[in-house]
């Protein structure tokens, strides 16, 4: 019998290995997987008990911090309430339910324990601290934007063009992130967007800089090239009127700026050409997620609309150039975009990434990590740049664009939108504004966008609020 | 050196195991090291020393590696018991002692085990009296869909199949040893089959029907895959013939598949077992929320686990449980959670060993009966642990057994000890130099 007692045996050899093999399989091959399974509250467990880092304004005003929950957890406390809600984002212990710089910041927030950390770490007893967030926000601008859109549906961002240190960011209807509950009301209105980087809204007029920068920066026209700005004019076969059906005759590129004649600017724009005009458009962002530390869920590109309401392929033969070179043809940008758009101008023609976070501070005051400054794109060269601040410059000094100026000698350089939306003749329109000053040093850039306006212009509604708040920063010393 | 001195230094290792695991747990819950840990690991060094003491005196040859084995095992589950809750341990200690009592009185009142043998069907129907049990109402518990426990007054509970084990190896040590000669003689080739004679083959057959009847109706897969391996295992080795084991393992199979379809509970843990993380099992009532998360345990562990004491076992604020049935199904999850791959390897490994010695001890044997009952007991054991271990590293479905000498569980530990002290018998007889 002793021969099949050593085959059973071996057969429980076998029986024995299976079971190494399949631990091994749980512990080792798809420990990843299993790990990030939505069903695994493991994680979401060990997070309740790390104390989230801080978050902090760039003057040191605290945005996020954590206190005591019950027993070994954590909650998170916002003291500014909704001022940052888009921005800062919040955090809870729900899997999946967080947003803004709690999520893209998270892994200098928490602390994940790693290798020997793990085996000796509980000898110790320690307390899991994440590190602290210092960003680059302003509490004044932001402050100033929130009383600027005053309850309005609409968003502002505020960057410093040599940087792309995002100095406000504002969007509202916002939430409280100490309460991020949906709520019947906040889904009307749906609060959680973040109307700055994720709210797509026809940029009008202000796209003009975009169609200004390809036109002079390839050569084709300069400043004083003389255009015909007369009313109508047949674009893409459909009569196209200006304002009022005003007829401008033939005038300078700069008077075109100025005045914003529509007319010009679709000429403009189907003289350079769709692929150029695309070009440009891409080496401004267009086409990709904005470049900003923030989770890409919260991001959209800036595209153009087909009719139809699918977006179009860049360059799609189908697109209407001429109206998209005067931001409408159903092209889309958002707050954040047109920002970059005047910050590109305003660094000579570079456009830096935008960022959020500028340092990470461990809980010993030592700074582990801090945010270098990168070029997204080389957009223009410095001439071309400059000679576009000089335009945007004559908008605000006796253009559509006078409601901005900062007076006391600073110019400002600017430029004012008004885009149609809603059926036509309804008068709905989003009004912009975007710029930077001060234009003979520009220490910051502007976007402003109001959603919804019954025939507000610009830079009746938004040049003033972009004002305050680069009044605002320029007094801070930005 | 003798067995016997080479046994006690084998205690060693499971006194500093325990003492060291003690003192782990100290640090973590008070970061303090306070001198019961070192209590307790005196306490259960005692213990080990009164049973190498009996053993000693009534063993002197029994194999030296079996008890120190099952000390290391013993020592490493009061640790993890302890770890998951000290009041528990507290009565699993308690357990232990009634274990090491019916542990000395197995081997002195069976000090000739070969009598056993006399009363072989008196201990079949006992054994099969103790499986129907916990389906008798008003003592009868239903854990987890499947009826495993009888409960008593005063808290306690018992699950009867763990004796039902050894009482059933005992009886089919004892008649294969009778019938295997016939059964290999009088088999039969039918259709290039070689089949067993009915006759001797029947008793059998009719014992294994009714001890399959009873698990049906209590729905207790697990023990009956123990219970039927154990079966197979000793026929095998009493006969040698592969066919019947084939034979025997198709009708396995042809049950596993009627329970599996024909009887909800068993289905539940079959759906469970393929679709562990399928959200809607996940979270039904008693679905796969247990195995997942003995998944997810595992997986936190990793190579070298999150350390002793780390395991996260309920969800704070909350009196859930994240690992569900920790201190007796899952407990196999929860060491892989603490101590990693490399801890779980060497807990399967030093079962391993003491299953090996257990058939050691078959081979040696000079009668059939004592290598037929070493063979069947050393088989039942490695069984259970595959069943269990297996279970929660859903290689197979999900079944409550216990872990044996890890797991809370009077009974487990009790019967485990009687499954040692017959074990010891065999192998004392066995070694025992000839005069």
């Amino acid at each position: 019998m002793n021969a099949q007692i050593i085959k059973l045996f071996g057969f429980f050899v076998v029986l024995f290995a299976l079971l190494i093999i399949w631990t091994t399989r749980w512990t080792v091959i798809d420990a990843n997987a299993l790990n990030a399974n939505p069903l695994n509250s493991r994680n979401v467990i060990l997070a309740q008990e790390i104390k989230r880092g801080r978050i902090f304004a760039d003057n040191g005003e605290v945005l996020a911090k954590s206190v005591r929950a019950s027993g070994r957890t954590w909650k998170r406390v916002y003291p500014q309430g909704s001022l940052f809600a888009h921005t800062v984002g919040f955090f809870t212990n729900e899997t999946g339910n967080a947003s803004g710089l709690e999520v893209s910041d998270n892994r200098y927030l928490s602390v994940t324990q790693t290798g020997l950390n793990s085996v000796f770490g509980p000898l110790g007893g320690n307390q899991k601290v994440g590190d602290d967030v210092y960003t680059t926000l302003d509490p004044k601008a932001q402050q100033t934007a929130a009383q600027g859109l005053a309850g309005r549906e609409g968003a502002v961002v505020a960057l410093d063009p040599r940087t792309g240190a995002v100095l406000a960011m504002y969007s509202n209807p916002t939430f409280d992130p100490n309460n991020p509950q949906v709520t019947p009301a906040c889904v009307a209105v749906s609060c959680r967007l973040d109307r700055a980087t994720q709210g797509l809204y026809p940029p009008g007029s202000t796209f003009k800089i975009i169609t200004t920068t390809a036109a002079i920066n390839t050569g084709k026209f300069t400043p004083n090239s003389m255009i015909n700005g007369d009313s109508p004019k047949l674009i893409s076969g459909v009569p196209l009127q200006n304002d009022g059906n005003q007829s401008f005759g033939d005038i300078t590129f700069t008077k075109a700026l100025t005045y914003s004649v529509n007319t010009v600017f679709a000429q403009v724009a189907q003289d350079v050409g769709r692929p150029t005009m695309t070009q440009y458009m891409k080496r401004f962002g267009f086409y990709s997620k904005p470049p900003i530390d923030l989770p890409s869920t919260s991001l959209s590109p800036s595209i153009v609309l087909s009719p139809g309401g699918k977006p179009f392929a860049p360059a799609s033969p189908n697109e209407d150039i001429g109206r998209i070179g005067f931001g409408q043809g159903g092209v889309l940008a958002t707050p954040l975009q047109m920002a970059m758009v005047a910050a590109a101008v305003a660094n000579g023609g570079k456009l830096m990434t935008p960022h959020l976070t500028a340092r990470v501070v461990d809980i010993n005051g030592q700074t582990v990590k801090t945010i270098q400054p990168t070029v997204f794109s080389n957009v223009m060269t410095p001439q071309t740049a400059s000679e576009v601040n000089l335009m945007m410059r004559t908008v605000v000094d006796e253009g559509t664009g006078t409601p901005a100026q900062l007076g006391s000698g600073i110019p400002f350089a600017g430029k004012t939108g008004t885009a149609s939306i809603g059926p036509s003749g309804s008068n709905e329109t989003v009004p912009w504004f975007i710029g930077f000053a001060p234009a003979n040093d520009p220490k910051v850039a502007v976007a402003v966008m109001i959603a919804k306006s019954q025939g507000g212009f610009g830079g009746q509604v938004a040049a003033p609020i972009a004002k305050d708040v680069v009044q605002t920063l320029l007094a801070e010393g930005k | 050196m003798s067995a016997r001195n080479r046994e006690l230094f084998g205690l060693i290792p499971a006194a500093l195991l325990v003492t060291a695991g003690f003192a782990g747990v100290f640090i973590q819950r008070q970061n303090v090291l306070t001198n019961v840990s070192l209590t307790y690991g005196a306490v259960f060094l005692a213990l080990c020393l009164v049973a190498h003491i009996s053993i000693r005196l009534t063993l002197p040859h029994a194999d030296p590696y079996m008890f120190p084995l099952v000390a290391l095992l013993a020592s490493f589950g009061i640790v993890m018991v302890y770890r998951i809750d000290p009041a528990l341990a507290r009565r699993q200690a308690e357990w232990f002692v009634v274990g090491l009592v019916l542990f000395v009185l197995t081997i002195v009142v069976f000090r000739d085990y070969r009598k056993l043998e006399q009363y072989r069907y008196i201990i079949v129907a006992i054994s099969l009296g103790l499986l129907i049990l916990p389906r008798v109402p008003g003592i009868g518990a239903q854990v987890n869909g499947a009826y495993l426990e009888i409960r008593g007054p005063g808290g306690l509970s018992f699950q009867p199949t763990e004796f039902s084990k050894i009482g059933l190896v005992v009886f089919l040590a004892s008649y294969l040893r009778d019938t295997r000669q016939v059964m290999v003689l009088g088999a039969r080739r039918i259709l290039g089959i070689t089949l067993p004679p009915l006759k001797h083959f029947g008793p059998v057959l009719v014992i294994w029907g009714l001890a399959m009847l009873a698990l049906v109706l209590l729905s207790d897969i697990g023990s009956s895959v123990m219970f039927y391996g154990a079966l197979l295992s000793m026929l095998y080795v009493a006969t040698g013939r592969v066919s019947f084991v084939v034979i025997g393992f198709i009708a396995f199979v042809l049950g596993a598949w009627f329970l599996g379809t024909h009887i909800s509970h068993v289905h539940a843990r079959f759906e469970d077992w393929q679709h562990p993380f399928n959200h809607q099992l996940y979270n039904a009532i008693g679905g796969s929320y247990q195995v997942a998360n003995g998944i997810f345990a595992q997986a936190a562990g990793g190579l070298f686990g999150q350390g002793f004491g780390q395991a996260i076992l309920t969800i704070p604020g909350t009196q859930a449980q994240l690992i569900p049935f920790a201190q007796t199904d899952m407990i196999y999850a929860v060491i892989t959670n603490e101590l990693g791959l490399f801890g779980a390897t060497a807990l399967i490994i030093t079962y391993l060993l003491f299953i090996y010695r257990g058939f050691k001890a078959a081979t040696l044997a000079r009668d059939s009966f004592s290598t037929l009952l070493a063979t069947g007991l050393s088989a039942v054991f490695a069984l259970q642990v595959f069943v269990i271990v297996g279970g929660v590293t859903r290689v197979i479905p999900l079944t409550g057994v216990t872990l044996p000498f890890i797991s809370y569980g009077g009974a487990s530990i009790v019967a485990n000890f009687v499954l040692l002290a017959l074990l010891l018998l065999v192998s004392d007889r066995a070694r025992r130099p000839v005069t």
